[in-house]
């Protein structure tokens, strides 16, 4: 089945990719901590509290997520992971963005000239129906497609 | 240029269009960007010098590190000399193993050049690294209803609530951005609007509970929502002293890391409360009762993340947020105390106090209570104890702490300040009432 949300616009742009989904608050530095020790080209997901992604690939993800939570400097970490190949494509928030995320997905883009396509506040329902692994496009005007 | 939502001035719109030089323009860029994503209306200017989370210079961020090359390279600064977290080694005072300190040279392999980068962006001095640069020592003390740019959640939650500035938790990086251009978006914390409370909290507990437990309980239950407190004043009395100054610093912490508390009022005690009063409530404000029973609930709550319950501790932290003077003095007290009690003239755990490098300063100023506090085989630091367990190694010791903040965010287990006495005077784990 496929579905259609609508969202808030942060940072736009027209693609496609594969879902990755967490239910819980994303823990960027927890999340990746690892990967930017390892530098292997992988972001495999260290956050040990994290049930839903916890050993999983992150690198190259569409992220759907309620919110990023932590350590204030979750956004520099975004900002490096990005840098070095292995951030998200786009980040896909239930919720309205918080300070982490926005400060990561903002400085990449202006200081770095790479862009993690994101939305916000797509509501509870779209964070109910996206699963790990399915397609998603998104669109320059914030639609959402999930099949 | 970028089509911006938010109401610009003559002068930012220049510096937006690249007029006042290119790094300016992406330093406006980015502050504007990120107050849009929060409905900003505008820029508010800054008061205060910033405190920067950012004290480490961790393996894997160099991005970030070219970004201050940049900043410098384009003649930068902030407009105030500002502090910054604590740092993450102290050889000569936090015991190490070579595979340690091999895992913090390649971990903290930045240092150097980042602390050089912040001395040219207008780092207060050397000795400006602790989460609590607000202590008398430090100097970095806003004043009421000064506008700041702060990051570090312990400091923000304590310049918001207990002395009436304003500013958001924000992220790391923005506030060094914010601080260079002086001004901050205008939204949440910083405006009249985001500082009322949406939770009545009613403390009727039997006596006064441990500040960290409390805190914890409290951002556990309200998350990043604004809590107004009743009932602390029956223990604390009313108004802001000493002691109760340094309560809240340790409940704020906990309230901030357990959950997102960025500012709380307590009736009768801290500023706007004393003003403003319950109107400080919002009109449909949901109420969050704690009493001992829910004080055993939280801390029976905490997952124990040792692989051996009964380890012997291999260490024990306390001051996390940093302690101020006479935490110290107290502290030192206390252990005293329970020493002598015990027969004993050392404790029998590796314990380590932090606090602010001032503060640590003007402590060993006093000769006899240093001399004391070595002579209990106690050890007296400046580093920022989640920096020293966020690697493997660390953090499969088992270590024990009075910090809430510290169990958040990593494996050390948690006891209150009595419990953490008795184990480090006892030896083991059975000097703890709860096993």
């Amino acid at each position: 089945m496929t579905r259609t949300f609508k969202g808030r616009v942060i940072l736009g742009g027209n693609l496609c990719g594969e879902s990755i989904v967490t239910h819980q608050g994303l823990n960027i530095l927890a999340s990746y901590l690892k990967a930017l020790s390892e530098r292997n080209g992988t972001a495999i997901c260290s956050d040990q509290n994290n049930s839903d992604l916890y050993g999983k690939e992150l690198a190259g993800k569409i992220i759907c997520l309620p919110q990023t939570i932590g350590s204030t400097t979750g956004g520099m970490i975004l900002q490096s992971v990005a840098k070095q190949g292995i951030g998200p494509k786009a980040m896909l928030f239930s919720k309205h963005i918080d300070s982490l995320a926005a400060a990561g997905i903002i400085l990449c883009d202006v200081w770095n000239q790479k862009r993690i396509v994101t939305i916000d506040q797509l509501g509870d329902e779209f964070l109910e129906f996206v699963k790990d692994g399915q397609r998603i496009e998104i669109k320059e005007d914030g639609t959402v497609t999930v099949s | 240029m970028r089509q911006y939502k938010m109401e610009l001035t003559d002068e930012e719109k220049e510096i937006l269009e690249g007029k006042h030089g290119e790094v300016m323009r992406k330093i406006l860029e980015s502050v504007v960007l990120y107050g849009e994503a929060f409905e900003a209306k505008r820029l508010l200017p800054i008061d205060g010098p910033v405190h920067l989370v950012t004290s480490f210079g961790l393996a894997g961020i160099e991005i970030v590190f070219d970004m201050m090359e940049e900043l410098i390279d384009a003649g930068l600064k902030t407009k105030e000399a500002f502090t910054a977290d604590p740092r993450p080694i102290d050889y000569d005072n936090v015991e190490c193993t070579e595979m340690q300190k091999k895992i913090f040279s390649a971990m903290y392999r930045n240092q150097e050049r980042y602390e050089a980068q912040l001395k040219k962006l207008g780092l207060k001095d050397d000795n400006a690294f602790t989460c609590t640069c607000y202590m008398p020592e430090v100097g970095n003390i806003p004043k009421n209803g000064q506008i700041l740019s702060w990051a570090e959640s312990s400091a923000v939650v304590y310049a918001n609530s207990v002395i009436g500035a304003r500013t958001n938790r924000t992220s790391g990086i923005i506030e060094l951005l914010c601080g260079i251009i002086g001004k901050v978006p205008e939204f949440g914390l910083v405006t009249d609007e985001g500082r009322r409370a949406r939770w009545l909290v009613e403390l009727k507990t039997s006596e006064l509970p441990n500040a960290q437990v409390l805190g914890s309980a409290i951002g556990m239950k309200v998350v990043e929502d604004v809590p107004y407190i009743v009932g602390l004043d029956r223990f604390l009395g009313k108004g802001i002293n000493n002691i109760t100054a340094d309560y809240l610093k340790d409940m704020g912490a906990a309230s901030a890391s357990n959950g997102a508390v960025g500012l709380y009022h307590v009736e009768n005690i801290t500023p706007e409360a004393v003003e403003q009063g319950r109107a400080l409530l919002i009109r449909d404000f949901l109420t969050y009762t704690i009493d001992d029973n829910e004080i055993k609930r939280v801390i029976d709550s905490y997952p124990v993340l040792w692989t051996d319950l009964n380890a012997k501790p291999a260490m024990c932290f306390i001051g996390c947020p940093h302690l101020s003077l006479r935490q110290i003095y107290d502290w030192i007290e206390r252990i005293s105390r329970k020493l002598s009690e015990a027969g004993k003239d050392n404790v029998s755990i590796n314990t380590v106090l932090c606090a602010a490098p001032d503060v640590i300063l003007r402590f060993k100023s006093d000769g006899e209570a240093y001399k004391k506090l070595t002579d209990m085989g106690l050890h007296l630091t400046y580093i920022c104890p989640l920096m020293y367990m966020s690697n493997a190694e660390c953090a499969r010791q088992p270590i024990i702490t009075n910090s809430n903040k510290l169990r958040t965010y990593s494996t050390a287990r948690f006891f209150p300040d009595d419990e953490v006495l008795d184990i480090i005077v006892v030896g083991n784990m059975q000097g703890g009432n709860r096993i």
